[in-house]
């Protein structure tokens, strides 16, 4: 049993959550997530590690199923029953000279981290972060904080630059040289905003997302083609080359339980206005 | 045909009916009563020198146990067991008998070896339905150990390890202990109960499980380096695909993860719980092993018609053979010579193209090389496809430690005494033979143990 430390919202179904687990916060580096069992019933769900200090870490998720609802539902002092981790491999955060780091909706959650380390790494480092609107973005204040610069855009211009983040992206690497490039976000955000390097040729960096079980390289429910070769992103990821991963797949893969999933979550809304609580299991 | 009813003159089976067992988890046989049992151990002559001992990788005192069934008296057979098996209940249920024990036993020139497999089943359980008594250990002795995996390896390292008297931490990456025995094999021939109460009697000895740990990960090589032994029991969990066109198609799964959904997260009781699995309506596995058979099985009791294709003939199959009939007896379709070349479907499985294979000469296995025929191409229908053709050694942590030397197949090197090319670092079980079994993962484990006990105490 592993101890919420604090919980709350961060913005419209963004939520945050401290978790004291030692064997993880001694060891996680930026890249890196754990798995999540919230019960003997539940699910092993993946979250990124987004934020360590002394024996607990951070997750920020966004609520869009059973288990992530039912997440955000848990309040400091509660316990999740497993939490496996740090698990992947950590990003590379070498010195590259110019990074640019590219958040878009909870994505943003990896930045900070993998910011500090480029920093620590003696890089120069430029955060973008995208959101559909201003009441959408997280992290902004952490993230002025971690980066050289921080630039914001939303799709409906109520904050900062009015567009998408690949926007600002393209107009970074015209005004500078970028050496790298992290995109990290929903597999068709990462998909389109790679695009804006290609071209270039800029080393650039995706976190992939598939649906895992183990998150150990045990079961092959993660495998993603990346650079034509079947890769396991627990163990061999979850960051890959942008410009070599099969996103068709990945999008493909990430629909295989979408029937379950959505009778899942509404057995779990059902339960919840029957007994208003209690155990959340359908 | 190979495959065929029990010999004249065996035990009774005690298989549950098939239109009852194929909807449900509950174990398929019932294991035998104490008449039974006592009737069938007085066959047992009693050999001077014990053949059947020298069939058990763990080298229970078979005549000694079964010499205290034919007297009735279950508690003391069950204390000669656990002086060598800490695992009894899980052994008499998986261990392919036939090839071990039994099939050293004398009586087996004649007639049909003692059911020893059974009989150390039905003591197990007779104990746990009574209370176990824990066995004897020594004090405390100040070493520290740390073993790796808590399958069945790393569980029989730990137990020995302990009873020694050393210090063990036990580190495990799922939530829960015991390997394939937990996440693999199916309840219906090995009871989630009691693996668990079986890993209960080694924690008991003052095993200090760590759940959730991924060494490697959680818990660093120079931390792992820090104990005064170190046991690599990590297993061959690494799913081989087979590299068809349409292989990540959702619902092509390899064994491992259909088995992992189903066995250790329940998803035959989804939503209840809330790990689903895609319940095919035709489900096609391929590979001829246990594992398939598991495999198989499992998709039948979830409600699909299943198709078993192999690639070799109905006599070549790996898996054990009373499992391979239950299989056929549950409804599952055996398609022999057969290999799939192609999964088809656009954002889902609609079907599987095959060929038709044909024997040639013979491999390095002494076994007919099967050969693809040309235009023999036949599809079957299928939503969900299973590939359950072998797995390598887990990779993660072997490949964190590259001083460790490796085999071919990416398993651990170890000298006859389990020792590996790096001081105070020993494995066992399927990391180091490629995935085997379990009484072979156990008996490993046993002699690594005793090595590692000598190594500490002589300096
Ligand atoms: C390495 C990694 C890191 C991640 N980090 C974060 C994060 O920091 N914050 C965040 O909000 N989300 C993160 N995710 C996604 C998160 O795991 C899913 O949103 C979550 O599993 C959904 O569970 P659910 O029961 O709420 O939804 P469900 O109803 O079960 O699923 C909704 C969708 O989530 C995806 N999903 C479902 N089950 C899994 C699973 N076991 N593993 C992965 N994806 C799944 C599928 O696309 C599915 O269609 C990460 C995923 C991965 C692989
Ligand atoms: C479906 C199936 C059916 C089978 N049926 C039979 C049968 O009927 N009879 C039989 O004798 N054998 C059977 N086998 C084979 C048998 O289960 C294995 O040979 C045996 O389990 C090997 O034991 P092990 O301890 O070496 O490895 P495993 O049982 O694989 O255990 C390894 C453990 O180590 C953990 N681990 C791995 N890496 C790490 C790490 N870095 N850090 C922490 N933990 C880690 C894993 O999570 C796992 O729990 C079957 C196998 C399968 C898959
Ligand atoms: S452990 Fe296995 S091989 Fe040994 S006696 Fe029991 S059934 Fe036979
Ligand atoms: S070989 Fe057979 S008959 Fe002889 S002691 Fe062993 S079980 Fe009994
Ligand atoms: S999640 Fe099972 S292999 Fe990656």
């Amino acid at each position: 049993m592993y101890t919420i430390e604090t919980a709350g919202q961060l913005a419209d179904k963004v939520y945050h959550m401290w978790v004291k687990a030692p064997h993880v916060a001694h060891h996680a580096q930026a890249g890196q997530f754990v798995i999540f069992r919230i019960d003997d019933k539940g699910e092993r769900i993946p979250l990124t590690i987004s934020a360590v200090k002394g024996d607990s870490f951070r997750v920020i998720f966004m609520t869009i199923g059973k288990t992530t609802t039912h997440l955000a539902a848990l309040k400091a002092g509660d316990h999740i029953q497993d939490v496996a981790g740090p698990l992947g491999k950590p990003s590379e955060t070498h010195r590259f000279g110019t990074c640019v780091l590219v958040g878009g909706g909870v994505g943003t959650a990896n930045l900070p981290i993998i910011a500090r380390t480029l920093k620590a790494s003696g890089n120069k480092v430029i955060g973008i972060v995208g959101a559909r609107n201003a009441g959408l973005l997280i992290l902004e204040d952490e993230m002025t904080e971690a980066c050289d610069e921080l630039l914001i855009s939303t799709d409906d211009g109520s904050k900062g630059f009015h567009g998408f983040a690949a926007d600002l992206l393209k107009q970074v690497m015209a005004r500078e040289q970028v050496d790298v490039v992290w995109i990290i976000g929903p597999a068709m955000m990462m998909k389109v905003t790679c695009e804006a390097t290609r071209p270039a040729g800029i080393k650039t960096f995706v976190s992939l997302n598939p649906v895992m079980v183990d998150g150990t390289g045990m079961c092959g429910s993660c495998r993603v083609i990346v650079g034509g070769e079947t890769k396991f992103a627990c163990v061999d990821g979850p960051e890959f080359d942008a410009h070599l991963v099969d996103f068709n797949l990945l999008m493909g893969r990430l629909r295989t339980y979408q029937p379950e999933e959505k009778k899942s979550l509404e057995g779990y809304h059902a339960h919840l206005c029957a007994c208003k609580g209690g155990d959340s299991h359908a | 045909m190979r495959i065929s009813a029990p010999a004249k003159g065996a035990i009774p089976m005690h298989d549950r009916p098939v239109d009852q067992r194929v909807h449900d988890f509950s174990e398929v046989d019932g294991g035998m009563t104490p008449g039974e049992a006592t009737i069938e151990a007085e066959r047992c002559l009693q050999c001077k020198k014990p053949l059947c001992v020298k069939g058990c990788p763990v080298t229970i005192e078979i005549p000694a146990f079964l010499r205290e069934v034919a007297a009735g008296n279950f508690p003391k057979a069950a204390a000669i067991i656990k002086e060598q098996n800490m695992l009894p209940a899980i052994c008499g249920r998986v261990c392919p008998q036939e090839v071990q024990c039994e099939e050293q036993c004398i009586l087996g020139l004649k007639e049909r070896p003692v059911a020893i497999g059974e009989l150390e089943r039905f003591v197990a359980d007779t104990e746990r339905a009574q209370g176990m008594v824990a066995p004897k250990k020594q004090v405390h002795n100040g070493r520290r150990v740390a073993v790796v995996g808590a399958g069945p390896a790393g569980l029989t390292a730990s137990a020995e390890l302990a009873r020694m008297g050393y210090h063990v931490t036990l580190f495990e990456s799922l939530h829960a202990a015991g390997g394939v025995l937990m996440y693999g094999i199916p309840a219906f021939r090995l009871p989630k109960e009691i693996v668990k109460a079986e890993i209960d009697a080694v924690l008991a000895l003052g095993v200090d499980l760590k759940l959730n740990h991924l060494v490697g990960r959680s818990v660093t090589v120079a931390e792992l380096l820090d104990f005064d032994a170190v046991f690599l029991g990590t297993g061959a969990g690494l799913p081989y695909f087979m590299g068809l066109p349409g292989e990540n198609l959702p619902g092509v799964y390899s064994a491992n993860e259909f088995l992992t959904r189903v066995n250790l997260m329940h998803a035959d009781q989804f939503p209840v719980f809330d790990t689903p699995v895609k319940r095919g309506s035709r489900v096609v596995v391929v590979g001829g092993g246990n594992v398939a058979m598991d495999a198989a099985r499992v998709a039948r009791r979830l409600g699909g018609k299943v198709t078993l294709v192999y690639r070799r003939r109905e006599e070549d199959l790996p898996a054990r053979q009373a499992e391979t009939l239950r299989a056929k007896e549950e409804g599952v379709d055996f398609v022999m010579c057969a290999n799939p070349v192609r999964i088809l479907g656009d954002r889902g499985i609609t079907g599987v193209e095959c060929v038709r294979m044909e024997m040639c000469a013979p491999d390095q296995s002494g076994r007919p090389e099967p050969a693809p025929i040309e235009g023999s191409h036949f599809t079957i229908d299928a939503d969900v496809f299973i590939a359950a053709i072998g797995q390598g050694p887990n990779p993660l942590l072997i490949s964190e430690i590259p001083q460790l030397k490796r085999g071919k197949r990416g398993n651990v090197t170890v000298d006859s005494e389990f020792r590996t090319s790096m001081p105070k670092v020993f494995a066992g079980g399927d990391v180091a033979t490629g995935a085997a079994t379990v009484i072979l993962a156990m008996g490993a484990a046993k002699s690594a143990a005793k090595a590692m006990d000598r190594m500490m105490r002589e300096g």
